[in-house]
Order: C-alpha cells, then sequence, then structure tokens
C-alpha cells in the first residue's frame, strides 16, 4: 500500500511540462544591420510555435530594420513548420533523431502561402485551439460537455494554455477526460496519425475505445485498422516508429488510457509515423 | 460491494449458487437430496426438499450463532442452615426464571435440536448490572420479588444468583432438517417464501417464513430470529381458499395465488404481528387467465398468469398494499422472484434460463428489459471455453425475437395432459386439432416432484412418496373447481407420473414447437426430459431452471457484475485491466511510458536547463460571486464577489490570496486571508444553502470562521477542490495521507486528516493545535481508527467496516487532487428522526392539539423547529430517501406498542408507559436516507462493526501481526486475524466470547485491552500477545461510582475512560503486575469522545468550548503538560470544532525534538538534528515487551 507506485497523473504533468531546447537562427537570406545571435529557448512540446515565440521575435528585431519585418515563420531543414500543429508533434514528426537542440530557421519574408496558414494574431490560434477542442469533444460525448461549458471555462482552457498554468488548464479539461464508466470510455477517440512521407496531412477515422466483445482497443488495433503498415511484421523488422510526445508507447497500451493522458491541449491524441532510424 | 448469492434449483432438483463475484454457477454439493424450492436472504437459505421436509442452510459466520440460557437459583435464610435452598411454601421454585414463575432447573434445558450444541457447562453470573459481585455471584433482598443488591445486609432474607449457559448453533453451511416437532403437521410443504426482516428495525433480526402446503393451507414460522435460525413452531393462518404458492417481501408485503387464479393480499402486518390479520383478494390481471404466480418485493409485486404472461403491480406502497391495477411486461416467465433492492429475477418460459431485469432503480421500478443470466455451471469447467462462445444468450435482452436455441433440451411448453396423449400415439401433426386436453393439478415447480419421484421410483430407491392420497382425499373434501374435477384419482398412474423416454421426449420437443403457437391454457409449464443420462446437459446445453431465489443477492442497477462479461474466459487478460484500476498499474505498456517519458525528459531537459522559459508564469486569479455571512450584527447572507489569487513564491512554492469584496453602507470593502493561514475548509450542514467554513488559527479562536456560500452544489464542490489544492500546494501536502496521520470525523460524516508535526507533542511547548492544518479526504464515516504502519480502519453510519486503500481524494475531488486508483464508490445510510408530539385533554384524550404555548406537533428532538413528514428533506442534497417514516421503537427510556413515550410536560424525561402525571406523550418517527460518494475505502464485509481498535505501535516498529479489535453492531466482540501493513484488511475475524453485548474497545501498545460492555461496566482481557491475539479471559473492572461508562482508549500505558454523562476517567495504579489498575481519577467534564496515543498523548472531542465569538459543540482538543512522570497532563488546548464527532491520534507516533532549555530561548531546532529522546527506550522490542509501567 502507499508504495512510491508512479500516479497517472503524474503522466499529465510529464506531457504538460515536456519542453524541447531549440535554437532559432536567422535564416541566411534576411537582411540584417549587424549579425544576428541565434536565439536558446525551451518550447513546451504542448503549445504552439506562434503563442512561444514573442521573445524570438523581439531578438531579431533588434537587429532589423522594421521594414524588413514581415510575418514571422520558421523552417526545419526546408520545411516551413505549420504553427497550427502542436510544438511536440512538429519534432516528433520531422526531428526526433537528431541530436538537440533542435535548430530551426527563421524567417521574416517570403511566407509560404501555399503551406502555411497566416497567423496575425493570437486570437487565431485560439479559434484554432477551440476548434480543435469541440471536435474533439464532438467524436468524444457527441459535444456534450464542451457545450455545457461556459465561455469563462472555455477561455480557462486557451489561457491555461498560454500561460502555461498546469493546474488551470486542467481543472477544466478534466471534465473533457470523464466518461460514464459503465461505456468504459468514450465515444470515438479523437486521434489523428500523421507521417512525412505522405501527401495527405493527416488520418482520421473514427474508432472507438472498446470493442464490441468488451475488450478495449489498444493502440495496436488502432494501427491495424488505420495503419497496418506501422506494425511490425513477423520477421521481426521494425519499419516504423510510432511516436507520441517523444516516446514510443508498447502497441498494447489501451487507447482510452491514452486518449486520456497523452493527448495534447486540443484534446487529439497525435501520433506520428516516422520511418525507423536504418542503423 | 461484498459478494452475495443467487440461489437457483435446475429441473432435476440441483441447487446451484451464484455468487455476484462469480461467473459462473456452483453446484451446492451438500445437498444430499433433490430440492424442489429455495428461497434465500443474506444470511441463510430455506429449501424445500422432494421429501417435502424444510431444510436450512445458515451461511457460516465469523461470529457463531449464540443462544444464552439462564436460569436463577433462589434461597432464603434461616437461623439454623444460614442461608439455604429450604425456602418458605409460598415461596418461589428453588430454580426459576427471573420473575420466579416458571420451574427451570438447570436439566431442563434440552438443546432445541440436533443442529446445536452447548458451548460450556452452566456456570455462575458474576456481573450485577454492570457491578462486579463477590465470588459466588449473589444477590441480596428482603423478599422474593424485591430489589436486590449486590452486598448482603442485616435484613437480607433472601437472596439469588444468575446462571447462563450457551449453546451454540453448528450447522451451518450444510442443509439441516427443520424439526418439525408438532407431530400433526401439516400435510407436506409445497411452497415457501422467506423475507419480513425489514418490518421491525431491532437487533433481534427477526424474519418470517411463510409456508404453504400441498392442500392449499398456509403456515408461519414462528419466532425466527437471529438468535434462532430455526424459529420455534408452525402456526396456521387461515385462508379463504386454496393456497397454491405465497411470496413474502423484505417488508410487510406477502401475497398469495390462490388455485382458482386469484390473489390474496395480507394486510395487518406490523413489528407486533408479523404474520397479519387479514387476507384481500385481489383479481388476477387477465380476467380470462388465472394468476400462477406472485412474487413481491419491499415495493413491488410482479405476477405471472397461467398463459405466461409477466403483470407489473401498479401502486403498491406501505399504505397500500394492494396496489391500483396490473401493467403487462414483456417476456414469457414461468417464474418470478423479486430480491433485495426490488431486483427481479425469472426464469424464462421458452427456454428455462435466468432473466435479470435490467434497470431496475428505486424511481423505475419496472425496470426495462430482460437480460439472460449466463448458465456456465462448475461442473462445465472442463469445457468452458466451448460453451463460453456458443453462449447465445449472453448479453442477448429478452425480447420477442430473441430465442435461445439449446439442442435437444427445448422445453415444450406442452402440459402434462398433451404429454400423456403424445406417449399413446405419434401425434405430430394432429395436435392442434386434438380436443384440449385436460388440464390435471400442477403448479409450475410440481414437475420436479414428478421427475424426482419418478426418478426415483425407476431407480428403486427408498423416498417419501408423493402422497397422492393426500390430493386425493383433499379433492374429496372440497368443491374443487372443474378444472381440478377432472383429475381423478382412480384413473391409475395419473399422467402427470407418466414416464418419458429419451424418444418420445424428442417426438414432443417437435410437437411442442410446432405447437406452441396453438398452446395457450397450459398451466403448467411441465417439460420433458432424458431423465435416465448421468449427466443431463450436453457441453452446449443450458441447464433448465426450475426456481430462483434472489432475496439474498445484493445487486443494484449500478452494480457491475462480473456476469454478463460475455467474453469471460476469451479475453481475460484484458478484463482484469479494466482502465484505471489498479492490476493495470504493473501492466507493462505502463511502465514503459513511464519509463520512457522520464528518459525524455531527461533526453530533451537535463542538459538543456539553462536555456530560457518560453513562457514566464504570472499571477492566476479565479473570481466567483457568493454568499458570505456578515461578520457583525446583524448577521445576513450578503452578496460578496469571491477570488483567489494564485503566483508562485519566489522560492517556487505556490502561493495565494482569497478576497471576499462586499459592499457595506455604499462603500466598497474587502477583507482578505493568505491560502497558506487557512488551516481547513468544511462543508457545512445545510439543507437550503450550499456553505462551506473557511478556518484560520485567528477564527479557530474566535470560533467564528468565514461562512460562504455558493449559489450550485457544483460550484461549491468546485470552490472546495480549488481552494483545497491551492491549501495542501502552499502547505506541500500531497497525495496520500502519511502513517503517521491524524484522521478526524465531523458530525456530517466528513474525513478529514492532519499530517502532524514533530512538535505537536513537544513538551513544555508544543505547536498550538488551532495551528493544524486539516484537509479533506473523500467517503463518509462515523467513526475511524489506525495506527502508525499505516493501518486505517473506518466504520460507517450503516455500520458497515472499510479499510483505507491507500489512495486519496475521491468525493468532490476529481483530476488531479484525486488518485486515480484506489478509490471506490462507498455508500452510507443514516436515519433522520422527527417527534410526534401530543397533548392530554378530558374530553378528547390525546390529540395533536396542543397549548398555546406548546411545541409544534411535529417537531426536531429539541421541539425548537417544525419538521413535518412532508417538510423534512435529507440532510443535503447528497442524500436520497430510501425508506418511508416509520415509528422507531428504539428509543432511549423505552415506548409503549405504539411507540409513544409520556411526560408530565415538554420538555421532560420521558418514559414508555403511560401514568397519572403525564399530560404530554411523543414518539419517534425515523426515515433512512442514502448517499452514494467516493473514496479510498473498500468494504471489509461482512459484518456490521460499532467500534474497531488497532494496535498503536511506533513507527518503525516490525509487527508480524497488528492486532486488531472490534465490536460487531450485536455487541459482540472480535479479533482480526491476518492484519499486516501489506494486508489491511486482514483475512476473518475470531469471536471472543463475552457474558453480553459490548460497545467500545481499545487495545494498547502492549497488547492490553479494554472493554466496554453495553451495560457500563469495563472489562480488561487478560493475557493477550502476538502469540495469543484473543487473550484468554475478561477481568471486570469497577466503573466509576454511579457512572455508566461509553468509551475507552488505551495508549502506549495510559487508559481513559469517557462515561455516559461526559466525564473523562484516568485509570490509576496500572502496573505490569496488576494491569487492571485501581482507581479511576476524573480528568474533566463535557468530553464526548477520547483518543490515546502511542506516545501516551490525550485528545478529546470535547462539547461546550467557547470562543471569543461563539460557542462551539464538538471541538478538537489536546491534553497539555502529559509527560511519562505527569500522564494526566494538565490543561486542555483547543483545536478545530465545533461539529466534529470523532479523532483519532493513534497513528502518531512522533516524537517531540528534545529541547534544552538554553535552546529555548533560540528558534526550535529540526528534529533530525537532536539528540534522541532520553526518555526511557521505546525501541519495539522493549515496548512490545513490557507490560505496563507509569
Amino acid at each position: 500500500m502507499q508504495q512510491a507506485m508512479a500516479d497517472d497523473k503524474d503522466v499529465l504533468r510529464d506531457v504538460w511540462f515536456g519542453r524541447i531546447p531549440t535554437c532559432f537562427t536567422l535564416y541566411q537570406d534576411e537582411i540584417t544591420e549587424r549579425e544576428a545571435e541565434p536565439f536558446y529557448l525551451l518550447l513546451p512540446r504542448v503549445s504552439y510555435l506562434p503563442l512561444v515565440t514573442d521573445k524570438v521575435r523581439k531578438h531579431f528585431q533588434k537587429v532589423m530594420k522594421p521594414d524588413d519585418v514581415g510575418e514571422m515563420w520558421f523552417e526545419y531543414e526546408g520545411t516551413p513548420l505549420k504553427w497550427h500543429y502542436p510544438i511536440g508533434l512538429l519534432f516528433d514528426l520531422y526531428a526526433s533523431n537528431t541530436t538537440l537542440p533542435w535548430s530551426i530557421f527563421v524567417h521574416f519574408k517570403n511566407f509560404p502561402q501555399q503551406d502555411l496558414l497566416h497567423c496575425p494574431s493570437n486570437s487565431v490560434i485560439e479559434a484554432h485551439f477551440m476548434s480543435s477542442i469541440k471536435e474533439a469533444d464532438a467524436l468524444k460525448h457527441k459535444g456534450a460537455v464542451v457545450n455545457e461549458m461556459q465561455k469563462k471555462d472555455h477561455k480557462q482552457l486557451w489561457m491555461g494554455l498560454q500561460n502555461d498554468k498546469f493546474d488551470q488548464f486542467w481543472a477544466m479539461n478534466r471534465k473533457l477526460m470523464e466518461y460514464p464508466t459503465e461505456e468504459g470510455g468514450f465515444r470515438y477517440i479523437p486521434f489523428r496519425i500523421y507521417q512525412v512521407t505522405s501527401n495527405r496531412p493527416f488520418i482520421q477515422k473514427l474508432f472507438r475505445p472498446v470493442a464490441s466483445d468488451g475488450c478495449p482497443h489498444t493502440l495496436g488495433d488502432l494501427l491495424k485498422e488505420v495503419f497496418p503498415a506501422a506494425i511490425p511484421q513477423n520477421d521481426g523488422q521494425k519499419k516504423y516508429q510510432v511516436m507520441i510526445h517523444g516516446i514510443e508507447p508498447m502497441l498494447e497500451t489501451p487507447i482510452q488510457w491514452l486518449s486520456e493522458h497523452l493527448s495534447y491541449p486540443d484534446n487529439f491524441l497525435h501520433i506520428s509515423i516516422i520511418p525507423a532510424p536504418s542503423d | 460491494m461484498p459478494s452475495s448469492l443467487l440461489w437457483a434449483v435446475d429441473v432435476f432438483g440441483r441447487v446451484y449458487s451464484l455468487s455476484t463475484a462469480a461467473q459462473q454457477w456452483d453446484q451446492c454439493k451438500e445437498a444430499q437430496l433433490e430440492f424442489k424450492r429455495v428461497t434465500a436472504v443474506q444470511q441463510c437459505c430455506w429449501a424445500i426438499a422432494c421429501d417435502h421436509q424444510i431444510y436450512l442452510n445458515v451461511h457460516a459466520s465469523d461470529v457463531p450463532i449464540r443462544y444464552k440460557e439462564e436460569t436463577y437459583e433462589n434461597q432464603r435464610w434461616n437461623p439454623v442452615d444460614g442461608f439455604s435452598d429450604r425456602l418458605l411454601p409460598s415461596d418461589r421454585w428453588q430454580w426459576s426464571d427471573m420473575t420466579g414463575l416458571k420451574h427451570q432447573p438447570l436439566d431442563s434445558f434440552q438443546l432445541p435440536s440436533e443442529n446445536w450444541e452447548w458451548e460450556a457447562d452452566w456456570y455462575v453470573d458474576e456481573n450485577f448490572g454492570g457491578e462486579p459481585t463477590e465470588k459466588g455471584g449473589w444477590t441480596y433482598a428482603i423478599d422474593f420479588p424485591a430489589a436486590y443488591t449486590k452486598d448482603k445486609k442485616w435484613n437480607s432474607c433472601v437472596r439469588r444468583r444468575r446462571w447462563i449457559r450457551y449453546r451454540r448453533y453448528k450447522a451451518c453451511n450444510t442443509w439441516a432438517k427443520v424439526p418439525s416437532e408438532q407431530a400433526g403437521l401439516p400435510d407436506p410443504f409445497n411452497d415457501i417464501s422467506c423475507g419480513g426482516w425489514e418490518i421491525s428495525d431491532e437487533p433481534r433480526g427477526q424474519m418470517s417464513l411463510w409456508a404453504v402446503s400441498l392442500q392449499g393451507k398456509v403456515w408461519f414460522r414462528e419466532d425466527i430470529h437471529h438468535l434462532n435460525p430455526e424459529g420455534s413452531s408452525w402456526v396456521e393462518v387461515q385462508v379463504p381458499g386454496e393456497v397454491v404458492q405465497i411470496s413474502c417481501g423484505a417488508g410487510d408485503l406477502v401475497w398469495a395465488v390462490l388455485w382458482e387464479g386469484q390473489l390474496l393480499v395480507r394486510e395487518g402486518i406490523g413489528r407486533d404481528c408479523p404474520k397479519g390479520s387479514s387476507w384481500v383478494v385481489v383479481e388476477s390481471p387477465s380476467p380470462e387467465v388465472g394468476a400462477i404466480h406472485v412474487a413481491v418485493g419491499v415495493n413491488v409485486v410482479w405476477a405471472v398468469t397461467k398463459d405466461h404472461k409477466v403483470w407489473f403491480r401498479r401502486g403498491i406502497n406501505s399504505h397500500n398494499p394492494c396496489g391500483s391495477g396490473w401493467i403487462g411486461m414483456v417476456g414469457e416467465m414461468v417464474m418470478i422472484n423479486v430480491g433485495l433492492s426490488d431486483q427481479v429475477w425469472g426464469i424464462g418460459a421458452e427456454d428455462r434460463a435466468i432473466y435479470m431485469r435490467q434497470g431496475v432503480t428505486a424511481n423505475e421500478l419496472s425496470g426495462k428489459a430482460w437480460k439472460a443470466l449466463p448458465s456456465l455451471r462448475d461442473s462445465d469447467r472442463a469445457h468452458s471455453s466451448a460453451s463460453a462462445s456458443s453462449l447465445p444468450s449472453a448479453g442477448c435482452f429478452f425480447s420477442g425475437e430473441v430465442r435461445v436455441q439449446s439442442r435437444g433440451s427445448v422445453i415444450g411448453d406442452i402440459d402434462a395432459g398433451q404429454e400423456a396423449s403424445c406417449e399413446a400415439a405419434p401425434l405430430l401433426h394432429g395436435q392442434a386439432d386434438a380436443p384440449k386436453p385436460l388440464i390435471p393439478k400442477v403448479t409450475s415447480d410440481s414437475f420436479i416432484s414428478e421427475l424426482v419421484s419418478d426418478r426415483d421410483r425407476r431407480e428403486g430407491a427408498v423416498s417419501t412418496p408423493i402422497p397422492e392420497e393426500d390430493q386425493g382425499s383433499e379433492q374429496d373434501d372440497k368443491a374443487p373447481p372443474a378444472l381440478v374435477l377432472s383429475h381423478s384419482p382412480s384413473c391409475g398412474p395419473d399422467p402427470q407420473w407418466s414416464n418419458v423416454d429419451l424418444e418420445e421426449a424428442q417426438t414432443h420437443l417437435a410437437v411442442g414447437a410446432a405447437s406452441d403457437a396453438a398452446e395457450t391454457s397450459s398451466l403448467s409449464s411441465v417439460a420433458t426430459y432424458n431423465l435416465g443420462l448421468e449427466e443431463p446437459y450436453g457441453p452446449d446445453e443450458h441447464p433448465l431452471w426450475a426456481w430462483v431465489s434472489g432475496g439474498g443477492c445484493a445487486v443494484d442497477s449500478h452494480s457491475q457484475l462480473s456476469w454478463f462479461n460475455s467474453s469471460a474466459g476469451m479475453c481475460s487478460s484484458m478484463q482484469s485491466m479494466s482502465l484505471s484500476v489498479s492490476p493495470a498499474q504493473t501492466a507493462a505498456w505502463r511502465k514503459q511510458i513511464f519509463e520512457q517519458l522520464s528518459e525524455r525528459s531527461k533526453r530533451e531537459m537535463d542538459n538543456f536547463r539553462h536555456y530560457e522559459q518560453a513562457i514566464e508564469q504570472t499571477v492566476w486569479v479565479k473570481k466567483g460571486t457568493m454568499q458570505w455571512w456578515r461578520d457583525w450584527k446583524p448577521h445576513k447572507w450578503v452578496d460578496v464577489r469571491f477570488a483567489l489569487e494564485q503566483y508562485c513564491g519566489t522560492d517556487g512554492s505556490k502561493e495565494g490570496i482569497l478576497f471576499i469584496y462586499y459592499t457595506f453602507n455604499e462603500e466598497k470593502k474587502y477583507l482578505h486571508a493568505f491560502i497558506n493561514e487557512v488551516t481547513i475548509l468544511v462543508p457545512v450542514l445545510s439543507d437550503s444553502k450550499h456553505t462551506f467554513a473557511i478556518y484560520t488559527p485567528e477564527r479557530t479562536k474566535q470560533r467564528w470562521p468565514i461562512r460562504l456560500a455558493a449559489s450550485t452544489e457544483h460550484e461549491m464542490f468546485d470552490w472546495l477542490a480549488l481552494l483545497t489544492m491551492s491549501c495542501c500546494d502552499s502547505r506541500g501536502v500531497q497525495g496520500p495521507p502519511s502513517k503517521q496521520a491524524i484522521w478526524s470525523v465531523t458530525c456530517k460524516g466528513d474525513i478529514f486528516v492532519s499530517e502532524p508535526s514533530p512538535s505537536l507533542e513537544a513538551s513544555p511547548y508544543p505547536m498550538s493545535c488551532d495551528q493544524m492544518f486539516w484537509h479533506q479526504i473523500g467517503g463518509h464515516l462515523r467513526t475511524i481508527e489506525c495506527n502508525s504502519l499505516g493501518v486505517v480502519w473506518g466504520i460507517g453510519c450503516d455500520h458497515t467496516a472499510w479499510v483505507y486503500s491507500g489512495g486519496y481524494g475521491g468525493g468532490f475531488f476529481q483530476g488531479l487532487a484525486s488518485s486515480t486508483d484506489n478509490i471506490y464508490t462507498q455508500t452510507d445510510v443514516k436515519s433522520v428522526y422527527i417527534y410526534e408530539n401530543q397533548r392530554w385533554n378530558p374530553v378528547t384524550g390525546y390529540t395533536n392539539r396542543g397549548l398555546p404555548t406548546d411545541r409544534y406537533m411535529w417537531s426536531d428532538a429539541s421541539g425548537l423547529q417544525e419538521c413535518t413528514k412532508a417538510n423534512t428533506k435529507p440532510p443535503s442534497p447528497h442524500w436520497t430517501w430510501v425508506s418511508d417514516w416509520t415509528i422507531d421503537y428504539n428509543v432511549s427510556g423505552g415506548t409503549d406498542r405504539e411507540g409513544w413515550q409520556y411526560a408530565a410536560d415538554f420538555p421532560a424525561s420521558y418514559h414508555g408507559s403511560k401514568t397519572l402525571k403525564d399530560f404530554v406523550r411523543r414518539r419517534r418517527w425515523a426515515r433512512k436516507c442514502k448517499i452514494t460518494t467516493t473514496g479510498p475505502w473498500q468494504e471489509v464485509p461482512p459484518i456490521p462493526l460499532c467500534d474497531v481498535t488497532i494496535l498503536p505501535c511506533m513507527a518503525q516498529s516490525k509487527v508480524e501481526q497488528v492486532l486488531l479489535w472490534a465490536i460487531s453492531n450485536k455487541g459482540d466482540v472480535l479479533c482480526r486475524l491476518g492484519v499486516t501493513p501489506e494486508t489491511p484488511a486482514g483475512t476473518s475475524w475470531l469471536h471472543v466470547g463475552t457474558d453480553q453485548p459490548f460497545k467500545s474497545i481499545s487495545i494498547g501498545g502492549a497488547h492490553q485491552v479494554w472493554a466496554i460492555a453495553r451495560d457500563g461496566s469495563a472489562f480488561y482481557r487478560g493475557s493477550v500477545s502476538q502469540q495469543n491475539p484473543a487473550g484468554d479471559c475478561w477481568y471486570h473492572i469497577p466503573s466509576p461510582p454511579r457512572q455508566k461508562l461509553k468509551q475507552v482508549s488505551v495508549g502506549r500505558t495510559s487508559v481513559y475512560a469517557v462515561d455516559d454523562n461526559g466525564n473523562l476517567w484516568y485509570r490509576h495504579g496500572l502496573t505490569p503486575s496488576y494491569p487492571q489498575g485501581t482507581t479511576w481519577e476524573h480528568i474533566s467534564n463535557n468530553v464526548r469522545k477520547v483518543s490515546v496515543g502511542p506516545l501516551d498523548q490525550v485528545w478529546i472531542i470535547a462539547d461546550k468550548v467557547q470562543g471569543s465569538h461563539s460557542l462551539s459543540c464538538g471541538t478538537v482538543c489536546h491534553r497539555l503538560g502529559v509527560q511519562p512522570m505527569e500522564p494526566k497532563g494538565q490543561s486542555w488546548d483547543y483545536g478545530i470544532g465545533g461539529g466534529w464527532d470523532h479523532i483519532t491520534v493513534r497513528g502518531n507516533s512522533l516524537e517531540a525534538p528534545r529541547i534544552s532549555m538554553a535552546m529555548l530561548s533560540d528558534r526550535p531546532v529540526p528534529a533530525s538534528s537532536t539528540p534522541h529522546s532520553p526518555l526511557p527506550l521505546r525501541n519495539p522490542e522493549g515496548m512490545n515487551g513490557n507490560v505496563v509501567q507509569s
């Protein structure tokens, strides 16, 4: 009894407080008045780039003429980074096997219209974030929970994320994670599966947490249905890594538990499938 | 919820039980005979066997059933012999009962049946009303009958003493034949039904057993109660017709079915008259088709008509046992049974499977749908996987289109008459055209007796034959209805006895299926079976059930039953992994996630801690509106804005401030409190407002908290959860309580925990106890006890025992403030009382018209509040009523037969019988309400407790077995075996015999066990040790003069007790050689409860503590100045209150750091750096070895 058994809530905390050490370097084409030093920052994995890069902008603005400062965007090894993906997802998807810190180029011009959405203000992020939460709740509870919340409750979720307030966020978010015990889980699991090599931005399907025979579905069951290639073949060769928050959960992990504990603040499980390192 | 049993009999007369925790039926191997019917309650199961005798199976319990026989020995003094057994001719018998009217020498006592045994020989009782007598146990008086005293006086002419002998019921867990002492008893029994245990709340545990004989007479078994499980005799209850079946609910409902198809309802059943007084006839639900079966619960009646249709009776309640109308239900059943919480079981007419009614709740007694129970039996184990996967019925709802196919064992709904005709010719097609055969007198179960007797006959076994003559004569006696007329006794082998062999059975089956639609009026549901086979069912076949009884099966619509986990066996590995339940903790996937996350943090963060954070921490404010109970007069609720501001302190700790913004004289003002000064947040009991109180040390001194009311309950709990978390954060309190924790319970049943600091028991300058920080733990309890090894037990208001599971949170703490595992559902039941008051006037006698100055005619106990049946609500919205208002007869002072207590005037002392001087009377009404909440508590079934105590130890001590003693709610003393820090619930109870019921118990650090009996006397248990956990004998300790003790607590060496008048007593003169001590010394008054800890520290709950602003009752107090040489201490320090009911400090073995006088001027030194206590060594061995030192 009472032994030091790690609690499930520690997982929530670990997920929330995940940080990626990042080195921001101004792209060589940008025009500066003097040399721009790289800028080092710990980025919260669960947040969004524009939400946490004020300091980056200020840092580089100091060495640039105001006229040369357009909308800031980021690029990693030639890939423009979508601001509406959580940072942890971007890192897992594109850079999970690189050495740290994560090296990102900062751009202020040549905004890649075809790849990125504009982000004129934080309210755009808020709108995106809230719509994700609503979509997730529509899947989980037919939207019943999120619709019952008041405006200030929605604000609390957003402010919790914006200000990195774990308690504030989870005080409200726990309501989104509840479900009737007799059903054993949500209606459907809100998840998205991303892969670098695909043209589709992501895969999303209706998937229940519990099989019709009452057995809980696992991560493996989900992949079997949605992305069978990600499951190691009989020869034991692992072709893909299945990554959430920088870790590879076992395929036996119940999907409901994953959804409750490893979802991003937008209430989606963002799963990256990346080719396994060849070595 | 502990597991309980559903009982059933299959068509072969084999008895099975299905545990609520199991997935398959267990055959009752003890049954030597085939059984016809069973009727179960929680503690036993009655059955009629094929010999038509009644058998009783009492479930074994850790507490034996013991019956105390007593008799008095009377003597008279004469100058020649002194006291002798030579009495005057006018005197009573030399051996008599207490009144002296009945002659009862020792050898006149016989065991009532062979199911009993004597526990020991007769012995003399040396306890006289709580006072020990001289050896010999004599009590003296001037003459018979008179007041006896224990002292012999000059005028004592007679004396008497009481002899005691216990007998013990020994036939537990086996089918014991109930003695049928009356020779003329009746014709063989045909039906029984047990119930009635809710008719009276009294601890005697009275129960009703109704039986129907083959002749249709009704019998009632007298005098069944806890101590007399067999009852004593049968009494015939006159009935207006011939009864075929009877059903008795847990309460006062009794319905019977008449042979003609009408129903009978018993009226006038009550506490004084469990048999009831009269019958009322209720017509069958359907005018053409008579009823054949009825089943009643507490508030429901279900019936089955002869066409197998199921009916639900509308409008049943305690005032109207007849109800108001029938509602036809879906499903076709041969019988129905109503169990605990009015849950319903039935046996399908078609497939003979057992169905459970789904969705039966107090608000929807008729439920929603039928669901088949799995039919897996233990004998099927060999092929369980095969049958499990081929279970078509499991999980299917019983509705029109669902038919369970089971090869070869389909039960045709053909009656015996059809069978008989089939035997003669293979009438496969002519069946529908064949003239409807006459229907023999077969009730839905009598075919079992047929089958059984049939088999008997075939096997040549000598067995009680079914008395056919009886049936014949019965038909001669009465003018039977037309239906029966055809059933001529002279027609040779009765069709219903006909033998059916396998081949023909198959034919019948086909017929049965074909004639299914045509079959309308079949009275019985006689089936055909291949009786000769060794194994009657193949692996894929279902058992064919004949009877089911759920009277002992505690399930409700919320129970998680393993019965319906159809996937049993197939995915058992996943089954155990139900989310957020502890076995999953150990799952590999979870371990991997924890490991990977910590690896990830190391990889991504460890080398980069010097990097700047992207988001800087700021202040976070939560605001709301509430009402505030204004601090100054006139006190009233005023609207305020409420805000909690939280920020990170410079050292990274979290801090917060509470603001209450109010307007006074149109001026905006505010009140604030620092979160780190808040000592406790308490939800306050109120039926109208959602209120809670906030205390700081200052407010505790004033006895005047900040009182706030939220607009909704939800909002209040949101705030309470948030504020509690904020307080805990600022104090660095997180996770489960430590083993040293001090636990307390409020009168509302809320549980609070405080982490003691070493300075709490420091001397001479302890931490003031109003500084203690308390936080709430989920659950609802009345009493809680613990020790410093982390063993914590609680007892609910309904006497359920609970053990602490190691979790934290629950209740309104959700999400982060609660552990995800070790939190369980907890329920508790308590009674709400109101009083009916009446005044006598010379014209009309007692009426509800009082004097203008009188109290309300319906009031609370004080008479100050009006409380009517209609306007009295449960204590808070969490509670729901679970019973109706009933008269409470268990009131101190006694009552008359209608529950009245009399007095000269209001308010006064009340007594149970009317005298000439009485002008007013009152009676107490009780209504039960129930709370369902969650908390870190697991039930310890099955014995309800009223007190518990756990061996206090030093934190470091290693104890193989933690001694734990308890008292059951019936007053039995119990010793728990197998309790260790790893298995705090232990394994089983060991009963410790006493001569009378007990009420309080406590064990000290040296295994000294003290207890208080119900009569207020104290007892010391000798020779308790690790090796001999139950000790050997009781020593009677005289109580303080003219006081009846109520509670006792034993610390390391100190013994304290509280009496009924609120006095606290200290036991003097305890020495290792004389651990009983010598005298009681008065310490204090206004004490409600005492808890003495392993350091001999003394804490109490005190009544009436005066603060600077107000007075509080139920206050936690700490005895100051307690030292090894001065165990009585000097004065009280006052802590949190009022409204506290219980505290236990028996986990706190944190010794105070030693403070030298020189250091006192300086700051106290942290505990770790201080030298060890200079007191005599208290190492565990030393402590457990030394008995007592004073």
